[in-house]
């Protein structure tokens, strides 16, 4: 019975009777849903493009906050790092293009997988041999207040975080949509050799959906290092961003969105209400078990292409 | 001319379907096999064998259990370190329990604890693929290190949380714990890295490897003509990570002595990885050359400077040593994609020719 209780009764109970607790709760997932999708985003933007698995986006968030964060602590103000950071992440764009993809064209998905976790400890070393390897505090003066509204504690600097991630978005979607590039973009995700017949120079699409790549990396560092200090665990988030990635499908950018979304509010739901069920600390796992379970029933994720095999 | 088939007649079935079916292949496996047991406990002393053979040993099994998964079945799996850690856990509970059962039995049965993980977290390749299936698979990787974390009884609440290898004898010698010696030890390894690198050498090559290559190659086609992919695949997972429970256990008894579960955590997962890509997927001799060469390359890398006499501070020289270490896998990958295995079969065929460029 005590098994039955903790499992089945006492979670909704508690829902049932502090409701607005569960909102604060919900509101919380939801918040840091938002900034596992902007790391997803890269993932997405990339795979689409050309698609390489790329392991290293993680380290390229943590690296574009590295960049940032070093530079303002030598006294550069914040309107020249921005710009320097964001020319290092293209710069960056380009030299992985040249010197990892381009020899590695039309290799085996595995193989290009590996070379981005290669990829993965170069950057990781470079950045802390260049910026250090101490903890740094990024203060861009966003407020990290908290207030009241219906009842509920609110953060200001989540409310600004889920503001930017929705600019970001649109942003994203203008690009895709509305401008030649994102239709060369567009055509080279849909099919790579017919991309080329039809005069769309692939090496350029790579260099730009890898800039793009590190530039929403270059947010989502900003994000992540406001919130909990530039360090090497940032790099640990792209763990995260990979049960998001699968949830909403490897080739769907409002996937990343939606399976952000939904990871941040099942992550937090699962730790507060079955958390101590299990006895604690599941949100290690419980997001990929969560992914698990749905890609049971949508084996390519929520919103992810389904790939057609034939013999 | 120094290595070829040519006047080797096989004139019985058996000596068609030898595993070593050329006379050079079977002396050198012969002279690596004696070099192996003979000399190098002799020679090497407690830094090496303990440093770079021992583990070198333990990465091969679990490259050889992985390769089975990955080079030869073609599901790609992120939970090595899960499974190693459920055959360290299963015969160190195993061990304490019955102290006096065989300490090779215990193994087994670590082996066969992971192969039943396995079983069940490969369920979900019946309907996951590819690089869904990795992520899939990473579940098991961080579930299972925070069940061995979280319930007590698998440490047997210790309140350190860290398990010990009890010392254990096998025909009389002290083989685990403390008071082991490092060849002893070793050997013992080596014992059961050659039985087992051999019992896969023989896998591959039989009915259910053909079947996992099968799979592999289409798995829609290979269900059209006649293939379980449920048996297959399961059977893969199974044995793979019988493979890595038992390096798990050895990692464990004959190499750490005593672990925590940040032993068996996610860069386990990715070095045994790098090692079956970096030796050739679909290749024993490729797991045990690339299991070498990634135990190898960090060690080379941290004592590189103090050779040519360059003293670095530690933290810098960590740096360093991450970005060669990265920078020689992307050139690796670019250099040779197919792997060490690859670079192997080339050189035999240079060999062959030798001393005619063609």
């Amino acid at each position: 019975m005590g098994f039955f209780d903790t499992w089945f009764i006492t979670p909704f109970s508690e829902i049932v009777t502090a409701p607005i607790f569960f909102f604060e709760v919900v509101l919380g997932g939801l918040t840091t849903g938002v900034m596992y999708s902007m790391v997803a985003l890269g993932f997405v933007l990339i795979f689409k493009a050309s698609g390489v698995f790329n392991f290293s986006q993680g380290i390229m968030v943590l690296f574009a906050a590295l960049t940032l964060v070093g530079q303002m602590e030598r006294g550069v103000p914040l309107w020249v790092a921005l710009p320097v950071t964001m020319a290092v992440m293209v710069a960056l764009a380009y030299g992985i293009e040249r010197l990892v993809l381009r020899p590695l064209v039309n290799q085996d998905p595995l193989t290009l997988l590996m070379a981005t976790i290669g990829l993965t400890f170069l950057l990781e070393g470079l950045g802390e041999f260049v910026w250090g390897s101490n903890v740094k505090r990024l203060d861009l003066g966003i407020p990290d207040d908290s207030f009241e509204f219906a009842g509920m504690l609110l953060n200001q600097f989540e409310l600004f975080a889920a503001a930017t991630a929705a600019v970001l978005v649109v942003l994203l979607a203008v690009l895709s949509q509305k401008t030649a590039i994102g239709r060369a973009l567009r055509a080279v995700a849909d099919d790579h050799q017919a991309a080329t017949a039809v005069g769309i120079p692939l090496q350029t699409i790579w260099v730009t959906v890898w800039s793009v790549a590190g530039l929403v990396a270059l947010v989502a560092g900003i994000m992540w290092g406001s919130k909990s200090g530039v360090q090497f665990s940032l790099s640990l988030i792209a763990l995260k961003a990979l049960p998001v990635l699968i949830l909403g499908g490897i080739t769907s950018i409002p996937g990343a969105i939606i399976g952000g979304l939904i990871i941040g509010v099942g992550e937090k739901i699962g730790e507060v209400y079955w958390g101590p069920a299990f006895g604690g600390a599941i949100e290690n796992w419980f997001a990929y078990v969560l992914a698990m379970v749905v890609l049971f029933f949508r084996p390519h994720g929520l919103f992810g292409e389904e790939i057609i095999e034939r013999v | 001319m120094l290595y070829r088939e040519t006047g080797q007649f096989k004139t019985s079935y058996r000596r068609d379907q030898a595993i070593f079916p050329i006379v050079q292949d079977r002396w050198s496996v012969a002279l690596v096999l004696v070099a192996a047991y003979g000399v190098v406990p002799a020679l090497a002393n407690e830094y090496w064998l303990q440093a770079v053979l021992i583990p070198f040993l333990v990465y091969a099994l679990a490259a050889i259990g992985l390769n089975l998964l990955t080079g030869y079945t073609g599901q790609l799996s992120l939970g090595t370190g899960g499974f190693m850690a459920v055959g360290a856990y299963a015969a160190y509970k195993l061990t304490t329990t019955l102290p006096d059962l065989n300490i090779v039995i215990v193994f087994l049965f670590a082996g066969l604890m992971a192969a039943a993980v396995g079983l069940v977290f490969g369920l979900p390749s019946l309907r996951i693929k590819g690089l869904y299936l990795a992520v899939a698979t990473l579940a098991a990787q961080f579930f299972l290190i925070w069940l061995f974390n979280r319930v007590a009884w698998f440490y047997n609440y210790n309140p350190s949380g860290t398990i010990t290898a009890p010392p254990r004898t096998l025909l009389g010698i002290m083989v685990t714990g403390p008071e082991a010696t490092a060849a002893v030890r070793y050997l013992m390894v080596l014992s059961f890295v050659v039985l087992f690198a051999l019992i896969a050498k023989n896998l591959v090559r039989s009915e259910i490897g053909r079947t996992w290559m099968a799979i592999r190659d289409m798995d829609v086609a290979a269900e059209i003509i006649g293939i379980r992919p449920l048996t297959t695949k399961l059977s893969a997972f199974a044995i793979s990570s019988f493979y890595c429970g038992v390096a798990g256990a050895l990692m464990l008894f004959a190499y750490l002595g005593s672990v925590e579960t940040l032993a068996f955590d996610i860069t386990v997962s990715f070095e045994v990885l790098f090692m079956v890509i970096i030796g050739g997927l679909g290749s024993i001799l490729g797991s045990i050359v690339g299991a070498a060469f990634i135990t190898i390359l960090p060690i080379f890398l941290t004592n590189a400077p103090h050779l040519v006499g360059l003293e670095m501070p530690v933290d810098l020289a960590k740096e360093m040593e991450a970005i060669i270490f990265g920078g020689f896998i992307i050139a690796f990958l670019i250099l040779e994609p197919r792997g060490l295995a690859r670079l192997w079969q080339i050189s035999k065929e240079k060999l062959r020719r030798w001393p005619f460029p063609y």
